[in-house]
This record gives structure tokens, sequence and C-alpha cells, in this order.
């Protein structure tokens, strides 16, 4: 007979797997994460192809870059995409690394508002540049 | 004891002495692997690209908002300083980049056998030295 103490749990195995375990709702965190890091492949190449024209180029040639409706739609993609990713990495990382829960909380939280604010600039000044010109 | 779960932490040592049992993974009694070091890397890189991307929206922001503020992120850019963060910042993108691209294979079942995640390790570290030297000399060139 083993002398280790063992526990009654409560809940069905079937209602702990339903996003009810300690991981929340992590399957669904997860795969956002590999399906935005499949969209940034491409994204990625394209941009690092576009810097190549763009790196020393004068502020005109910025604009005139983005007036163009593909380059300003890839560009915004690229942007919105970075970010998410950017934003579930980090939380994961300081979901792993931050053990007291309230400077943990409070460290997602602000990390959140920092990326969406940032995101939220770099999309308008994308926006300004393909449409005020 | 700050949490709850500490309870389960309660072991005896052969002696029978009462101890905190070790947290896995117990980080300091492994021999540095590739495996574990890429790994780890992938995470750095990671969130150093995070702090890189500040450089993307100041570069956006200053063209979309006066010649002066575009003056200043190219002066700062084109340093020798701007250089060396941006050289940093295309390593760590293409480390990120072709890691990630393994992490990918993973997800789909493919290359988990210890040779293959060697070679693939290996992979990875070759292919980031040669996209790097490969966007600076195409960079060189062009500009």
């Amino acid at each position: 007979m083993s002398k280790s103490p063992t526990q009654t749990i409560m809940r069905s195995g079937l209602g702990r797997a339903r996003g009810l375990g300690s991981a929340k709702s992590g399957t669904a965190h997860w795969f956002a994460e590999r399906v935005s890091s499949v969209a940034l492949v491409p994204l990625t190449l394209w941009f690092i192809l576009a810097m190549f024209s763009l790196a020393g180029a004068p502020r005109a040639a910025v604009g005139a870059w983005l007036a163009s409706p593909l380059n300003a739609a890839l560009m915004l993609a690229l942007i919105l995409i970075t970010f998410q990713h950017m934003a579930m990495g980090l939380q994961v990382v300081m979901e792993d690394y931050m053990h007291e829960e309230k400077p943990r909380l409070l460290a997602i939280l602000a990390m959140k508002g920092i990326t969406g604010i940032l995101a939220l600039m770099s999309i308008i000044a994308v926006l300004k540049l393909a449409i005020g010109g | 004891m700050k949490d709850v779960r500490e309870a389960l932490f309660v072991g005896t040592a052969t002696d029978g002495r009462t101890v905190r049992r070790p947290l896995s993974p117990h980080l300091q009694v492994y021999k540095p692997q590739i495996t574990s070091a890429l790994s780890i890397f992938h995470r750095i890189t990671g969130c150093a690209l995070s702090v890189g991307t500040l450089l993307l929206v100041w570069w956006l922001v200053a063209a979309a908002t006066s010649d002066a503020a575009f003056a200043t992120v190219s002066m700062v850019l084109h340093s020798w300083i701007g250089h060396l963060v941006l050289f940093g910042w295309t390593a760590a993108l293409w480390y990120h980049f072709c890691a990630g691209i393994r992490h990918l294979a993973w997800d789909l079942g493919k290359g988990f056998e210890l040779p293959q995640v060697h070679a693939s390790g290996a992979l990875v570290l070759i292919a980031t030295a040669a996209l790097t030297l490969l966007t600076w000399l195409i960079g060189a060139v062009i500009v």
C-alpha cells in the first residue's frame, strides 16, 4: 500500500480539460500564436525586401511607397499581426517567470496597453502617409 | 509557505529529514545542450525583437510627422550605433524566423527524433548567420 496521500478531485476529467484546468484558455492562446507566426513568415520576408529599397531613403520616398494600396495593406497586416504575436509571446514569458500574482497581472495589463498603443500609433502613421500623402 | 501548492513540495530525504522538493527543471544540474540553449534563445530573441519594434514605430511615426522628426530618426539609424543595433535586430529577426519555422515543424509532429533535432538546430544557426550576412551584403550593395 502506498504511503503517499491522495486527494480526491471532485471534477470530471472532461470538465478540467474543457478550459477549466490551470491552463484556462491556453490552447486558444497557443494556436493563435502559431497562426500569427505562419502569417508573419511571408510578411517578414516582404518587409525585409521592401527595406532594401527604403533604407536611407528620404521621407518623400516612404510616403510614395505607402501611397501604393498594396504596400499600405501589407504594412498594416504586418503591424497588426506583429503586435498581436508580440503581446501573446510576452504574456507567456511573464506568466512563466513572474510568480507573484499581483505584479504579474499588472505587468501583463501594462504590456497589453503599451503594445496596443504602439500598434495604433503605427497604424495611424501608415494611414496618414497612405491616405493623406 | 506563500502558496498552497508548496504543500506538495514536502518530501523526505533518505535519512528521514523533511526537505523541500526541488522544482523542475532545476536548471543548474543540467549540462548546457544545443536543445535547451536554442530554446531559451528563441525567447530571448523574441523579447529583444519586441524592444526592437520600437525602432519601426519611431520610423513610421517620424515619417508621418515632419521632416525634422524624420531627419532625427535617419541620423540615429545611420550612426554607427544605429547600424550596430540594426545588425543585432536583423540577426535576432532571422534567428526567431528560422527557429520559429523549426517550432512549426515540431507542431506538425515532424523532426522529433534526437538526431533530427540536433541537425535542425545546427541548420537554424547556420541559416541565421547566412541570412544575416546576406541581408547586410545586399544592403551594402544597394544602399
